[in-house]
């Protein structure tokens, strides 16, 4: 066959080829239709708009206390729309700004724990054998550790440094994604597919790109949507205990800590913040099951 | 079964001693000593503290005296709690946190696992939407949140429960117990549904009921002992947990358990206490996981764990 008619061949090859919807494109139209994780996605994205925007917006600073108003209910009138706390800093400002603390340890610890889980267990799910058994033995014995003491422990003897939480939440969050790699791959490299790829030579780098990542992807976007909110909550309950975010930064579990000190006195303070958490992890559990359902065809029924 | 329970335990002594080494390790390289005070000691007097309580000597030398002094299952003197060995504060604080971990495991099987089953059975309908929010709420709403709201609610706002502190009345009880179950019920709810789901799909139960079995016995004599499965192993490492006494609930309702001593112990850098409830944590969590390997073959009978054929 020389080059042009070639050519000819694949262009009327191309035009027959009605574009499949990819697993990815087809999830998220069955995504689409699940109200609730539809919900769930406006609220994080306004939750997100609302965290970086708004303090710019407010003419009240986190730091800086109105000598005016200590412990004031919120009120159109002062303009504090949260009220004060008890050192007269504005509500508003503090729980957005606390808000930017919790997301952004949400984010980059996930991420930290996603990328150690990825690569551990994509090796060891790759390789298998005898490495494999040796990795996965050693995310048993680690399973078997009391990880929240490590943490707090960590938090006592280094100080409360935030990169020190991404690092430590991140570390105690990989192993269930080392494992859920690990016997993803493992079950993948087997499979009739990436067999047919191989014999019709396509070389180990290939068959990596094309067929194990996107097929891992799924199971990934979803653990990270449910990896999230944990983190969140580790963190915020780091700062309840005072281990957390130090002052004058502050984040959702710090704010809630001092709201419920003045429970009797000022109960607006714990109010906002720990809707704003909850809504947040609400909503973050919402999305993860709704991209469970979505991206798992198992389920498809 | 002898066996396998006899090889579990040996497999559990490398794992705690891994555990035992790096919590040492870990609280010994941290700033600052147990006897750090505002007022800085006279020399002499440190150095006889750190005589007395062997602080004086290399590290290694250390950790040998205290891997042998656990091995009699002594915890040693606390470092800060003076007059107070660790055996003491634990054997002190432990039954009530095991007191208040207990009821609230049982309170939240008891009504997890039937809201589960029951939201199962009506699956995609009205009332497992609404089951499931529910329970989605109690997993999103962190219990240092929960309980303010309660303690504002039942104590100050009604009147009807103390707000803190402890004896082992039921009225102390109530709250923390109720903050501790909350999470527990939802997270066995959900499980207990997304399992008993795919139990109600399988052949064996479409087979029962081609049989002609009434579904009562079909749901609770064949659906419900499989779809348990799930729940169990969350149980594990959740009442080891639970039992160890929660940080946040024993703050909150100033309650005297374990789990309080820990942050404490690891601000004080009270070296002995902070080994000693993470020990008893380490100990709890590998027996829990192996009471949970048991349970898993008492309910499913296709698990033999001493079968040479299957483990070979």
């Amino acid at each position: 066959m020389n080059e042009t008619s070639r050519d000819a061949f694949d262009q009327a090859l191309d035009t027959r080829i009605i574009r499949g919807r990819s697993l990815y494109v087809d999830a998220w139209h069955r995504l689409l239709k699940n109200r609730a994780a539809v919900a769930a996605l406006f609220v994080l994205g306004l939750m997100v708009a609302l965290v970086i925007i708004g303090p710019m917006l407010s003419q009240w600073d986190h730091e800086i206390p109105d000598w005016d108003n200590y412990s004031t209910p919120p009120s159109l009138e002062t303009g504090h729309l949260f009220g004060t706390d008890a050192l007269g800093r504005d509500l508003f400002v503090r729980t957005l700004v606390g808000g930017q603390i919790s997301l952004l340890v949400g984010l980059v610890a996930t991420l930290v724990s996603l990328i150690i889980g990825i690569s551990y267990g994509a090796v060891a799910g790759y390789f298998g054998g005898r490495v494999d058994n040796l990795m996965m033995r050693a995310v048993d014995a680690i399973y078997a550790m009391p990880f929240m003491f490590f943490v707090i422990l960590l938090m006592v003897i280094f100080g409360r440094n935030i990169f020190l939480i991404f690092v430590a939440i991140g570390a105690i969050n990989w192993l269930d994604m080392a494992r859920i790699v690990r016997g993803q791959t493992l079950s993948l490299k087997n499979k009739d597919f990436v067999e047919a790829a191989r014999a019709c030579g396509a070389t180990e780098m290939q068959i990596i790109r094309r067929h194990i990542v996107p097929n891992l992807l799924g199971v990934v976007i979803v653990y990270v949507t449910l990896t999230i909110p944990q983190v969140i909550l580790v963190e915020s309950f780091l700062s309840f205990l005072g281990l957390g975010v130090q002052e004058p930064l502050t984040s959702w579990g710090a704010l809630v800590n001092e709201g419920a000190q003045e429970l009797e006195t000022a109960p607006w303070s714990l109010f906002f913040p720990a809707g704003f958490l909850a809504a947040t992890l609400f909503a973050f559990n919402f999305l993860g099951d709704g991209l469970r359902d979505a991206l798992d065809p198992k389920d498809r029924l | 079964m002898l066996n396998y329970s006899l090889k579990r335990l040996a497999s559990a002594i490398p794992t705690l001693l891994l555990l035992i080494t790096f919590a040492f390790f870990l609280i010994r390289i941290a700033p600052g000593g147990p006897f750090d005070a505002e007022r800085a000691l006279p020399p002499e007097i440190e150095a006889n503290l750190a005589a007395k309580y062997h602080l004086d000597e290399p590290l290694v030398f250390q950790y040998a005296r205290y891997l042998w002094q656990i091995a009699r299952l002594d915890f040693g003197p606390s470092f800060h709690y003076l007059d107070w060995t660790v055996n003491d504060l634990i054997a002190q604080g432990a039954p009530v946190s095991f007191t208040l971990g207990a009821i609230a495991l049982v309170l939240a099987l008891l009504i997890g696992i039937p809201i589960g089953a029951w939201a199962a059975l009506r699956q995609n309908r009205p009332a497992d939407y609404a089951a499931m929010s529910v329970a989605m709420i109690g997993i999103s709403i962190p219990n240092f949140v929960v309980a303010p709201l309660l303690i504002l609610l039942f104590a100050i706002t009604l009147g009807w429960l103390p707000a803190g502190g402890w004896e082992f009345t039921p009225s102390r009880m109530v709250l923390p117990v109720i903050t501790l179950a909350l999470p527990m019920i939802a997270y066995i709810a959900r499980i207990t549904r997304a399992s008993m789901i795919e139990v109600l799909h399988s052949s064996f139960i479409r087979t029962a009921r081609a049989k002609g079995m009434p579904e009562k016995t079909v749901l609770l004599d064949h659906a419900l002992k499989p779809a348990l499965l799930p729940v169990i192993s969350y149980l594990g490492p959740a009442a080891a947990a639970i039992l160890t006494g929660s940080v946040v609930v024993e703050r909150i309702f100033t309650i005297p358990g374990i789990g309080s001593y820990f942050v404490q112990g690891a601000l004080n850098r009270d070296y002995t206490l902070v080994m000693g409830v993470v020990i008893l944590y380490g100990i709890l969590i590998i027996l829990f996981n192996f009471l949970v390997d048991l349970l898993y073959a008492w309910l499913d009978p296709r698990i033999r764990y001493d079968d040479p054929e299957v483990a070979s």
